[in-house]
């Protein structure tokens, strides 16, 4: 016999196929890994899209109430912001929308237990005083349950509005919990997460690639083996942490700063938003710029550029497409991130004009009402349309790093 | 073993568990209320989550929680759900919650009538001078349209008329004090709890100017300062035996003391 070593063919060719089997089985796996990810982000996409397109449709006036006037009066219909300002009480004669010239009256359905003791309301008395408030008052407008309304009723019942996709997009009033009519105009809270992004990265972005440069072309790998940790860690920060420092420290120094009436400002949250996207820039922009190959740089040094000629016109040139994809990342932090900018911002749904003004954004929207909106309301279905916008925002970006990533290799 | 299972099986069957649903206004309180009575009945059990008044009261409804806690009345709609349903609901008053107008300390104006805080929180008045305060642009603060105080200050100093477009929100109480101490023409509303010196709180007046109260507890509780809410418990009839030992404990005096500890003001 040899020696003990197995060198039995049969013995090699089980263990080969007991390999094989392993590999099938962990080659299924990723597989199954890979696909239920997938399911279940498009699932997701699909909820979200599902529940968004919902508002429109939706009434503007909440579920199982209507808007009644009194049967003399020639108006049928009123738009959403017409109401909002009738019950505001900024429009207050009829003729002002249309009408007769005829003071306004409004009426909301709990005045009725001011004008009667509950006991006089039990049962059907109180839709028969709802009844007569309405046929009685000619200026009247009345906000009620529609489960009160006998089928005799002497009012008439206002047309009710519709969510419309252009008052939705092109609505400068966001105000989604007035009563009686809601006002989803969203435009304000678009431009002001887009303002407030831009405007971050506009600062982080001179800073981020000076650094990226300093750390991966000049800085003596010592300093840059601190440096490089230390910038991480900023990335570990909470946000929510970020928006106490902003709201406690960067905001009073702005409306110092600046005399501004008020120190919550789109500046004060593209400020820590640039800290934020700060790591980000930093990291990507720098793997970019080292891939630059050696052989350039010696070439461009031996033929006698300087350290910073060779810089600018041989690293920047060919590591462009990784430090836009760095550019458009960092982008993508700031538009998505919530906390931070909710504590800072100030959050009023102006439409901006400068970054000194308070402004609202998207996320921060979100976050903030989404907790109280009754679900299947309109004012919910607006919010998921708020997140069906932001989702279409960050798709634009990351389709957009991957045209440019994508581009880079066509070059090479 | 047997014996310490048996003996598990029986204490677990003595718990009396409950759970406590509802508004942030009411959680503080209901969770000091909750610790201590569990400290002197060892053999219940109180859970207490937030959410928001809306919340536990569908949480009620729904029947996922046994106390819903409210900082708002329960709505007519609501109170008709629970109708559909069959069931009927009883409603206690466990404390007061006092809002306070705060300003900044460095703000000369002390008082304002009712009339004058809805023009300046619906954006008519704009500026201090026209309240006899200095040449400066008034900045309200408000909280989220999500917080039941939101609602209370719409309806009670407001009149139900809506917030000026483009108004200040702030996430949470303690950012509105933050932010009214550090910006000189701001104005904003938080709950007595709250009030430190870092802000000025103003006397206020409804009835157009005649008689003016300072926000305190005192006040409050002899029910000459206006701006006051109750904080209320729901809970279905049929669990009043299940409910009521807690209610009544929040109820006693120990309880009321409580209440006043945590900031609000006690119903006796």
């Amino acid at each position: 016999m040899d020696s003990g070593i197995k060198t039995d063919p049969f013995v090699i060719l089980k263990n080969a196929e007991m390999k094989r089997f392993i590999e099938k089985i962990i080659e299924g796996l990723l597989k199954l890994s890979g696909g239920v990810t997938s399911i279940v982000i498009l699932l997701i996409v699909v909820f979200l899209f599902k529940e968004g397109v919902g508002l429109f449709g939706n009434s503007t006036i909440e579920n199982g109430y209507v808007l009644s006037v009194n049967t003399s009066n020639p108006i049928d219909r009123l738009s959403p912001e017409q109401v909002k300002k009738i019950f505001d009480e900024e429009v207050t004669n009829w003729k002002e929308v249309g009408g007769p010239d005829e003071e306004i009256q409004v009426f909301r359905f709990e005045q009725i237990f001011d004008l009667y003791p509950e006991e006089e309301l039990e049962g059907e008395k109180l839709s028969l005083r709802l009844n007569e408030e309405v046929a009685q008052n000619r200026g009247i407008i009345a906000f009620l349950p529609e489960r009160y309304l006998l089928p005799s009723f002497k009012g008439k019942i206002l047309k009710d509005e519709r969510v419309s996709v252009s008052e939705f997009f092109f609505g400068k009033e966001w105000f989604p919990t007035s009563v009686p009519a809601a006002q989803f105009g969203m435009l304000p809270l678009l431009l002001g997460t887009l303002l407030v992004s831009f405007g971050a990265i506009a600062i982080a972005l001179p800073f981020g690639l000076s650094v990226a440069i300093y750390l991966s072309e000049i800085a003596h790998p010592r300093v840059r083996k601190i440096f490089k940790p230390v910038i991480e860690l900023l990335a570990g920060i909470p946000s929510v942490v970020y928006g106490f420092f902003g709201l406690v420290v960067v905001v009073p120094l702005i409306q110092k700063g600046f005399g501004l009436p008020v120190g919550e400002t789109g500046l004060a949250g593209s400020l820590i938003l640039a800290v934020m996207a700060l790591p980000t820039i930093i990291t990507v922009a720098e793997d970019a710029i080292r891939t630059t190959p050696r052989v350039m740089k010696e070439a461009s040094l031996g033929l006698g550029a300087t350290h910073w000629q060779t810089i600018w016109r041989v690293v920047l040139p060919y590591s462009v497409s990784g430090i836009m994809a760095a550019v458009v990342l960092g982008i993508g932090r700031a538009i998505g991130e919530t906390m931070a900018v909710l504590m800072v911002t100030g959050n009023a749904a102006v439409m901006p004009t400068t970054l000194l003004e308070p402004v609202r954004t998207i996320p921060a929207t979100i976050a903030a009402e989404l907790g109280e909106a009754p679900a299947g309301s309109a004012h919910y279905e607006s919010l998921f349309m708020l997140g069906c916008i932001l989702f279409v925002l960050t798709l634009a970006i990351s389709l957009s790093v991957e045209f440019i990533s994508g581009k880079k290799r066509v070059n090479n | 073993m047997i014996a310490i299972a048996l003996l598990l099986g029986s204490t677990l069957t003595q718990i009396q568990a409950q759970k406590i649903k509802g508004s942030d206004t009411c959680l503080p309180l209901t969770q000091k209320e909750a610790e201590s009575y569990m400290k002197s009945n060892t053999k219940s059990m109180v859970t207490v989550t937030g959410g928001g008044s809306g919340v536990g009261i569908s949480a009620l409804i729904d029947g996922s929680t046994d106390i819903a806690m409210s900082s708002r009345r329960i709505k007519f709609d609501e109170k008709m759900k629970i109708q559909d349903a069959g069931k009927a609901v009883k409603e206690v008053i466990v404390a007061y919650d006092a809002l306070a107008v705060v300003v900044n300390p460095q703000n000369k104006v002390n008082k304002l009538t009712r009339e004058q805080l809805a023009e300046i929180f619906t954006g008519k008045i704009k500026n201090w001078k026209e309240v006899g305060g200095a040449d400066l642009k008034i900045i309200p603060y408000s909280r989220e349209t999500s917080s039941g105080t939101y609602e209370f200050f719409k309806t009670s100093v407001m009149k139900n008329k809506n917030y000026m477009n483009g108004i200040m929100s702030m996430p949470a109480t303690g950012a509105i004090v933050q932010s009214v101490s550090q910006t000189p023409g701001a104005i904003g509303y938080i709950g007595l709890a709250y009030l430190n010196k870092n802000v000025k709180a103003l006397s206020v007046s409804y009835d157009g100017g005649k008689k003016y109260v300072t926000p305190s507890v005192a006040n409050a509780m002899n029910k000459t300062y206006p701006i006051v809410r109750p904080l209320y418990y729901y809970y279905l009839t049929k669990d009043q035996k299940k409910v009521m030992p807690f209610i009544d404990y929040v109820l006693s005096p120990v309880g009321q003391k409580i209440v006043s500890e945590i900031g609000y003001v006690p119903v006796k």
